[in-house]
């Protein structure tokens, strides 16, 4: 018996995977229907759909490209302290003088491609006409994708703390002073006010919510870190699963009805 | 030596592997000629169409081996954008009042070129030939310094490659419609209905997947190992570069600032683009052109969708990261970000023209002690023709387009829908407009009360 025979019989392989490899049709189709990763595939599919001249499959690799932003991502955090005091320092280290430190570049140039290739997917969906019944709700599923993966791309931005990253979003961040009614530079502040006084002012408007302060500072550092690490990817990969989910009761990729 | 210098040892060696990666994707290009293009005729004698690739490829063969044996001699280098070149470039583009209008109807006329002649944009070779030339383009535009400041900076890299990606998809895209506008024209089956075999997925999806993960890892580790992350000055709240830009994904946004205030540039209208974005499946009633490629059949959503992401989206874009300098000037691809280029604005509101121009008085006064209902009237008279211009397109045109040229898409769609379509599509028309008002008439408001904010 050879040593991969052996393994492959031993107790501990079988209780892993629960059936022989998949070589030939039913064990191919039983191993997309008993693993956990794979179930996410149908079993079987139109050759078209699966075609990269037809779904040039950006979707795909959007999803993988936040596989890698997420173990990039959670690297860097071992590593990263977002306080003013060591923000910049940690980052600089990153660049000479930590092992690994490459996380650092495949993490920017990641988020990079995820912004392009999200943009992409909407583009080759809108193409092939794929936003039309019975997949509207994904697709606006979809659109939510793309708002979050440009914020994450965003509040990312900020946390080396350097020049590039505090001015990037402070021009970003000052359109929300202008937001109608919330920003305390927009139109129609004015009519918020209980007894004379103003309930939008520079202290309580809709950008001072974004940054926790009147200035990108500290605070901002903070929020903006939470946001970046935690809450939009926590929405992000709970959409996706849906996403996906509705992919497959939708009917599967779309092909002429 | 130059601080500035147009050739460098590295540039022109890395130019080397730039027209020997271009030599072989010629080379390839010879074989697949060969045997797809037949002949023609040279001077009575059938040559095979590939020698004419045959030609081109051995001269980029020889252009890269000279980058590479000249590389020592930088200064001496004879391979490189000639200066009449940028200099012309720079003065149109470059140019503060022309630049824009040119960048802007160039990307239109370039729009309407790419439907109106698809079917021969996708004929292989025209699409060859057009990646080609861009390339050339782009690697004699490396050998001069400012261009390269500014495309060669780590973050605008991704920006570069997504042009050629977004170049190449949206040819693809065409490539299929055509073919399939045809096969529906003939009667025959359209070609996703030709490739309905029933396959399994494993092995056939997952290792694809596999492999495209691997692909995908190696550009990654290859990207990170050749470019270094930016990371410029500590954060210092005191010092405000010039230009400050947002994040390269949001200068379009950014670009509207030049025409719309920011509470129009940067929230109704990313807002409005978003919800668009939402209310697409529920406006677009055409049945025909679901999960196959085509255009005839939607011609009008697919062009809107094109206009709106090709010239408003990303050639916005391209202006924003490219041409954008310090003070926000506009300013050549070769042309250096001189802090102190001059730039004369003289731009004009709505009310001025009609209370100065037209009527030859004085502005009518706003009392900023009288009581909020006064200065309402009085801020309602100055500004009268701005605000039924804007009530006027965006109330008025609607009805008027359902009763006349829309009147079938009204009828379909119903009452809601249209509305919420056509001012959709109205806001999206906003901003060519206000642009062209912009340099047609020096514009800069429609509306304006700077009083509440409140400027269109
Ligand atoms: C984080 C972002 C996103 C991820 C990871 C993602 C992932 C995917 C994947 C893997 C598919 C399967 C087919 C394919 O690869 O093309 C898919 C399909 C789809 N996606 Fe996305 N997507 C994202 C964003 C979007 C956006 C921005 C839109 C549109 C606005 C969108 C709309 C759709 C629709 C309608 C389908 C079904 C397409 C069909 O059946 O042909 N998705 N998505």
């Amino acid at each position: 018996m050879s040593i991969g025979d052996y393994i492959r019989s031993s107790q501990i392989w079988k209780s892993i995977f629960r059936h022989p490899a998949p070589v030939d049709r039913r064990n191919r189709i039983v191993v997309m229907l008993t693993n956990f990763f794979l179930h996410l595939h149908p079993v079987s599919i139109k050759s078209q759909g699966i075609a990269l001249s037809y779904t040039w499959c950006m979707g795909g690799i959007t999803f993988f490209l936040f596989l890698v932003e997420t173990i990039t991502g959670v690297l860097l955090m071992f590593y990263y302290r977002p306080t003013l005091e060591w923000a910049y320092h940690d980052i600089m280290a990153l660049r000479d003088v930590t092992t690994l430190g490459i996380m650092r570049e495949i993490h920017r140039w990641g988020a990079h491609a995820m912004v392009i290739t999200v943009w992409l997917h909407m583009y080759r969906v809108f193409l092939t006409g794929s936003y039309k019944p019975p997949r509207e709700f994904n697709w606006v599923v979809g659109v939510l994708l793309l708002v979050l993966t440009l914020l994450l791309s965003f509040t990312g931005y900020l946390l080396p703390w350097d020049q590039l990253a505090i001015w990037a979003i402070t021009v970003g961040s000052n359109m929300a002073r202008a937001t109608p009614f919330l920003g305390h530079e927009g139109p129609g502040f004015q009519l918020l006010n209980l007894g004379g006084f103003d309930l939008i002012t520079k202290g309580s408007d809709a950008r001072f919510l974004l940054l926790g302060a009147r200035e990108v500072g500290e605070a901002t550092l903070n929020r903006f870190y939470i946001l970046h690490c935690v809450a939009i990817p926590l929405v992000v990969a709970t959409l996706i699963a849906i996403h996906f989910w509705r992919v497959r009761k939708d009917g599967g990729i779309s092909q002429p009805l | 030596m130059d601080p500035h210098p147009d050739l460098t040892s590295g540039v022109v060696f890395g130019l080397g592997w730039f027209y020997l990666i271009l030599f072989a994707m010629n080379a390839c290009w010879v074989v697949r000629s060969y045997k797809q293009d037949g002949e023609m005729h040279l001077f009575g004698i059938e040559v095979p169409k590939a020698s004419f690739w045959a030609l081109y490829a051995a001269l980029l063969g020889m252009v890269s081996i000279a980058h590479f044996t000249g590389s020592s001699q930088p200064d001496a280098f004879l391979i490189r954008m000639p200066e009449i070149f940028k200099d012309y470039a720079d003065l149109t583009i470059g140019n503060s009042k022309l630049g824009p209008v040119l960048f802007f109807a160039g990307s239109i006329v370039g729009f309407v070129l790419m439907i109106v002649l698809r079917e021969i944009l996708v004929v292989p070779t025209v699409g060859w030939v057009l990646l080609n030339g861009s390339l050339l383009l782009l690697g004699l535009s490396m050998t001069d310094y400012d261009f390269r400041q500014i495309v060669a900076k780590p973050d605008n890299v991704p920006i570069v490659a997504m042009l050629f990606i977004v170049g190449y998809t949206t040819w693809l895209y065409f490539a299929r419609a055509v073919d399939n506008d045809r096969r529906v024209k003939e009667g025959r089956p359209l070609y996703e209905e030709e490739h309905q075999e029933k396959i399994l997925v494993w092995p056939d999806l997952v290792y694809s997947e596999l492999v495209c993960m691997l692909v995908i890892t190696a550009v990654l580790v290859a990207w990170g190992i050749a470019l270094d992350a930016p990371l410029e000055e500590p954060a210092n709240a005191a010092k405000t570069p010039n230009p400050s830009k947002a994040p390269w994904y949001f200068l379009g946004l950014q670009e509207m600032l030049v025409y719309y205030d920011p509470w129009l540039a940067g929230v109704v209208f990313p807002s409005v683009i978003l919800g668009g974005l939402m209310a697409i499946p529920y406006i677009d009633y055409n049945k025909k052109g679901n999960g196959y490629y085509c255009f005839e059949d939607r011609w009008f959503a697919v062009s809107t969708f094109l206009f709106g992401f090709l010239p408003l989206w990303v050639a916005m874009i391209i202006l924003g990261t490219f041409l954008r300098g310090p003070n926000w000037n506009i300013f050549g691809f070769y042309e250096y970000w001189d802090v102190h280029k001059l730039e004369v604005l003289n731009n004009v509101n709505l009310s001025e023209y009609f209370w100065l121009t037209l009527m030859g008085g004085a502005m009518p006064k706003v009392d900023p002690s009288a009581g909020a209902a006064t200065q309402a009237v009085q801020i309602l008279v100055r500004e009268w023709l701005g605000i039924v211009l804007t009530l006027g397109y965006l109330v008025v045109l609607p009805p008027v387009m359902a009763a006349t040229v829309c009147r079938r898409m009204f009828h379909r769609m119903g009452f809601l829908r249209f509305m919420v379509f056509s001012n959709l599509m109205l806001l999206m028309l906003a901003l060519p407009i206000k642009m062209v008002l912009r340099w047609a008439f020096n514009l800069k408001y429609i509306v304006a009360v700077p009083e509440w904010f409140f400027n269109i």
